[in-house]
């Protein structure tokens, strides 16, 4: 083995050696002892001193109520994807122009998305609130005879909190939408308009299938978004009222960083990891470019 | 003519005002409450534009809990995860781009495997490993998981790939050793995307929430978005204040993402490629 080739090697490790460590210890460590831990009854203090249980730890999730109406809620929360992809990709088409202060608009629109979400979960606290100008506003267009307890109710929280995350990310998908529709060649849509193909028809018979690509990427990030939507949970209802807004991911979390349960707590984050796998691949195969 | 292409824009205007309130509208309300001073918080129709404006709640905030403290705290964790992502990512980019090595291929894929872990919930065991290293209530602690991506590696791959190559042959051939060839030449020209990563990394690292008050104890330690919903938690009876708090909070991130829209929105591309 000649010496150059060796030292040339050292070198480039050298350089990936930093990223290299934190990846794998952050990344792919996590991976591996998580799934292992969540078979033991973990010591966080002392992993060495962890017990293996084998399947204890998701017998008791099974075993617990809460974690049953989790499950429920996380697929209740997966509505938000179809709602929030026909909406950004609407908002797409609309500011896909060369209107006059239309970049003020995508920025308006895009503020959400650079809000963190402490900000946000207090601020939609505040609209939401039974004096709040959701309430007002409804009542004023006398749609509601009471305020409704938006956050309080068991019956509304879990949609607040969807709406909320909707609100969040519409911004977002709209601009992935919009690179997609401005990458899109004009030529074809030029010869449909010659042809006589009205605005309609142009959408759905060209923008639409040019954009599949996007579609299913911002399908398949937003699927997984809500697979493991949890942070807006926490800031604003924090599971409440009645336990009625746990979704899976806050289960995991509420059990590691409250209940410091967590053996627990990782045997929830196995289960949502598992689940968000099969809906990517489930995902996938459904919108792959080339099924028909 | 031109009162047709007015009357053609009234509803797409409408429309985008429409989404725009949508959009901003709990924005709008949370300024001119931290900013106004008498009447009904909860007035409707509610007074966007406070008549008697007043500075006084942010005293009030900075007064009630250690706002700066907040504010500084959230420049030293966004400023060295911006320094750390940049440092680690080009040299790694570096690397995988222009330097040639066994086991080059191996490293990619594992770089880009990292992509495909399921990595949503690896803070929990993340907060374990942190425990470990006994760096928990430490900025440290915060910083050191998130100095490394696949997102910011292959946005500066990317960056060194479209160098052309004699540039770089005609430094080596003046005798720059790696070192400086990545220094002195490769990075000034990737400085755009540099700068995409670094604001990307920046408002994001600003934002976080989950992760810094999992490994943050003391509110001495907090960072502003951790620290304003522990000033809604202490003071929630006193909206203007919290009220004023939370605009703080907003204020730098925002005024930066709108100088650097345009970077950010490339960071935004190579997130999602």
């Amino acid at each position: 083995m000649d010496k150059n080739a060796l030292l040339r090697d050292a070198r480039a490790y050298l350089f990936l050696a930093p990223a290299l460590i934190v990846l794998f210890l952050f990344s792919f460590w996590p991976v591996g002892l998580g799934a292992l831990l969540a078979f033991t009854k973990v010591d966080i203090f002392n992993l060495t001193a962890s017990q293996w249980v084998g399947l204890e730890n998701f017998r008791n999730l099974f075993d617990d109520p809460v974690f049953i109406g989790s499950i429920r809620n996380t697929l209740l929360y997966l509505l938000v994807v179809p709602l929030i992809q026909v909406a950004a990709l609407a908002l797409a088409v609309l500011v896909n122009s060369q209107l006059p202060a239309i970049r003020l608009f995508r920025t308006a629109f895009f503020v959400p998305v650079v809000t963190s979400v402490s900000v946000v979960g207090i601020m939609w606290g505040w609209m939401y609130n039974e004096d709040g100008m959701l309430n007002q506003a409804l009542a004023w267009l006398r749609l509601i005879d009471a305020p409704v307890g938006w956050l309080s109710d068991e019956r509304f929280a879990l949609f607040s909190v969807m709406f909320v995350t909707f609100w969040r990310g519409l911004g977002y998908y709209m601009v992935l939408y919009l690179a997609g529709l401005q990458a899109m060649p004009q030529e074809v849509e030029e010869a449909a308009l010659l042809d006589g193909a009205n605005r309609w028809q142009r959408f759905w018979r060209i923008t639409v299938p040019m954009l599949r690509p996007t579609i299913l990427l911002c399908t398949l990030l937003s699927t997984l978004a809500a697979m493991k939507a949890f942070e807006e949970v926490v800031v604003m209802t924090g599971g409440g009222p009645i336990g009625s807004t746990y979704t899976l991911a806050f289960y995991a979390y509420d059990m590691g960083f409250r209940a410091f349960d967590f053996s627990r707590a990782l045997a929830a984050s196995l289960v949502v990891s598992l689940i968000g796998f099969v809906l990517a691949w489930f995902n996938f195969r459904f919108f792959r470019p080339d099924a028909r | 003519m031109f009162k047709r292409i007015l009357l053609s824009w009234t509803p797409r205007y409408t429309l985008l005002a429409l989404v725009g309130l949508f959009t901003t509208f709990p924005f709008l309300w949370t300024l001119s409450t931290a900013l106004g001073d008498s009447g009904n918080i909860y007035a409707f129709p509610p007074q966007l534009l406070p008549s008697d404006p007043t500075l006084a709640h942010l005293d009030e905030a900075r007064r009630a809990i250690p706002l700066d403290r907040f504010f500084w705290n959230s420049v030293w964790i966004a400023g060295w995860t911006v320094i750390g992502t940049l440092l680690i990512s080009s040299l790694a980019g570096y690397a995988l781009a222009v330097m040639k090595f066994r086991g080059s291929k191996w490293v990619f894929l594992a770089v880009l495997t990292t992509l495909i872990l399921p990595s949503e919930l690896n803070f929990i065991v993340n907060f374990i490993t942190v425990t470990q290293m006994k760096l928990t209530n430490t900025h440290a602690g915060v910083v050191l998981p998130l100095l490394a991506n696949a997102f910011g590696i292959f946005l500066l791959k990317q960056a060194f790939e479209e160098i052309p190559a004699e540039i770089l042959d005609a430094a080596r051939i003046d005798g720059a050793s790696e070192w400086q060839l990545f220094l002195r030449v490769a990075l000034p020209l990737a400085t755009p995307s540099l700068a995409a990563l670094g604001i990307f990394t920046l408002v994001a690292t600003w934002n976080a929430y989950i992760w810094p008050a999992v490994v943050l104890q003391s509110p001495d330690e907090f960072p502003l978005a951790v620290g304003v919903l522990y000033l809604s938690g202490t003071f929630a009876a006193k909206t203007r204040v919290v009220a004023a708090g939370t605009v703080l909070t907003i204020l730098p991130v925002l005024l930066l993402f709108l100088l650097a829209q345009r970077y950010f929105m490339r960071g935004l591309d190579g997130a999602v490629k």
